[in-house]
């Protein structure tokens, strides 16, 4: 019984898993797949090929997505370095408040919050930039990293610090020579959720971008919608290896990590 | 600030922990509060920057009489509900089956793990060419002979029961509560089930009493990420399921991208229900979580139990 659970569960459970990605993979080199046929009737190299093609629209949406996980990447990092500090070293009054502030945009969903400052954002030209839009991926992203910057902080020995200070290092050295080596894995853990967030996200991207700043995601729904399915797969394919790229390069300092967290990367 | 003479001018703990802590506060409170509490004075019927009505109840009074929003609700708890109890349930099953896996343990823990960085709109594509009646599901099924056209295949997606959004939830959340279960199971979990082999236990029993009260903490607090997750997601019912009636998310969005700017307050009330219901769900959970779960840990005999699995939620 046992032993056929094993036999029989496993591959059904991976096979369950991995099964969605294969209509994606065939369309994605399709040119025509009408209805009754299993696979592509004609193949094609010309949907992946628009994701190297400089003049469409496809590549654009890769940039665009790229600049903007960025951003929120590096910003949240800042933020989560320095609040993560605090959260992680510091006992101070108020610190469970703090804490419950920074959990509750994890659970709370993105749209019952943008919804209402959508107002401002367009009051203040924010609406319909990319500046917006990361400051809206902010609201998910910050709260993550400062959370995993804050573990990683109360992990840190200050006494390296102390020594460095001791004998004579001025604060900035201390930072980037002691510190910031000591906290880096983490860091950069916290930096790879922040990118996933923002890769991922869609309503915020629409509600804030207003259609303007066309994310990957973005353009996949409007592809998903329009007849070109092949190129709402190859769009999709985009959107899908950069982050698993990621998630294996940095796999290595994950595994030092509360494992709960590699799911954090969704948005 | 003070600032004293001397070289090594350090400020006082409270200062920098506040100085620390600014750029966090910031975001969390500009964006993340006055987003919340801008969606509430809205729901009211505040409407800065555009000719007001007045304050009043009219939003949640309207949807309180709405059978539409009613039917909304329901759907939005019941593909919720579903979707995390589903993903839970397969989850242990997997993390178990995983843990006894063989020589391709490693390999399979990992193609476990693939979809986790995968983004929802790309699964939800990915189930609409799977399960949408002209999908790959509907073709296997005309091949073996099954169906001669797409309208004889059982709608799986734009339905009105939601088994598309489902299905999408079920595939993105399992391993994301398998990871946690795994995590929860590699703490010495197996040295307690080989001694309760030992006194007689069986299969059975060091699931129960073993297995189970270790991943529960873990299973729980999991699963509050999933309830609300899945409760407040816009992208997956959009493309997978009915216009109408739609789940609350998808609702609030009809009704705030409404050319009828008096439709903006009845917005901001769904989205108000939306973060309102989920936060009741955190707060249940964790009054639960102090009754239920804290008394089980002083216990003699329980304590030696390595590692608390999870404190992520």
């Amino acid at each position: 019984m046992r032993a056929l659970a094993r036999v029989v569960g496993l591959p059904l459970l991976l096979g369950g898993l991995l099964l969605p990605f294969v209509p994606l993979l065939l369309w994605s080199v399709a040119r025509r797949y009408p209805y009754p046929a299993l696979l592509p009737t004609e193949r094609s190299s010309r949907p992946l090929g628009l994701l190297v093609d400089p003049q469409s629209e496809v590549l654009q949406g890769l940039v665009s997505s790229t600049v903007i996980a960025l951003a929120v990447a590096a910003v949240a990092s800042l933020v989560g370095l320095s609040a993560g500090r605090a959260l992680g070293l510091h006992a101070f009054r108020g610190k469970r408040l703090v804490q419950f502030l920074l959990l509750a945009p994890v659970v709370v969903p993105g749209i019952a919050v943008t919804l209402g400052i959508q107002v401002f954002f367009i009051r203040y030209g924010l609406a319909d930039t990319r500046r917006g839009v990361v400051l809206a991926h902010l609201i998910a992203a910050v709260p993550y990293v400062t959370l995993v910057m804050g573990s990683v902080y109360a992990n840190l020995d200050t006494r390296i610090e102390e020594q460095a200070r001791t004998l004579g290092a001025p604060p900035l050295q201390v930072l980037l020579r002691v510190t910031l080596p000591a906290v880096a894995p983490g860091l950069a853990v916290g930096a790879l959720f922040a990118f996933l967030i923002s890769w991922g996200e869609y309503v915020l991207t629409l509600l804030v971008g207003g259609g303007t700043v066309k994310t990957l995601p973005l353009l996949l729904y409007a592809y998903l919608g329009s007849t070109d399915t092949p190129v709402a797969a190859a769009l999709a394919f985009a959107l899908i290896v950069p982050p698993v790229l990621l998630l294996a390069l940095t796999s290595r300092l994950l595994a030092g990590q509360d494992a709960p967290l590699a799911g954090f990367g969704r948005a | 600030m003070s600032r004293r003479p001397g070289p090594p001018a350090r400020l006082p703990q409270g200062v920098r922990t506040l100085l620390l802590l600014s750029p966090a506060l910031v975001v969390v409170l500009g964006l993340f509060v006055g987003g919340l509490a801008l969606g509430v004075a809205a729901s009211f019927g505040y409407q800065p920057f555009l000719p007001g009505t007045g304050l009043s109840l009219d939003a949640y009074r309207g949807l309180l009489h709405d059978v539409e929003v009613r039917r909304s609700v329901l759907l939005t708890f019941r593909i919720a509900l579903l979707s995390t109890a589903v993903s839970c349930v397969l989850a242990v099953a997997a993390a178990l089956l995983l843990r006894a896996s063989g020589r391709g343990r490693r390999l399979a823990t990992l193609v476990f793990q693939l979809n986790l960085p995968v983004p929802h709109l790309v699964g939800a594509a990915a189930m609409l060419l799977l399960l949408g009646q002209s999908g790959l599901l509907s073709r296997v099924l005309h091949a073996v002979g099954l169906v001669d056209v797409p309208a004889d295949v059982p709608a799986l997606t734009s339905d009105a029961f939601g088994w598309g959004i489902i299905a999408e939830y079920v595939w993105k959340e399992t391993p994301f509560v398998g990871v946690v279960v795994l995590a929860a199971l590699s703490g010495g979990v197996a040295e307690l089930e080989g001694a309760a082999r030992t006194l007689g236990a069986g299969a059975w029993a060091r699931f129960r009493f073993v297995v189970l009260p270790v991943i529960t903490p873990a299973v729980l607090s999991t699963s509050i990420i999933v309830f609300a997750f899945t409760f407040g997601s816009y992208e997956v019912p959009l493309l997978l399921g009915r216009p109408f009636p739609a789940p609350l998310p998808v609702v609030a969005y009809q009704a705030y991208s409404d050319t009828d700017l008096t439709a903006r307050p009845r917005a901001m009330a769904i989205a108000v229900v939306i973060a309102v219901v989920v936060s009741l769900v955190v707060l249940a959970y964790s009054v639960l979580t102090e009754r239920v779960l804290r008394p089980a840990r002083p216990r003699p005999g329980r304590t030696g139990r390595p590692g608390r699995p999870t404190r992520a939620a």
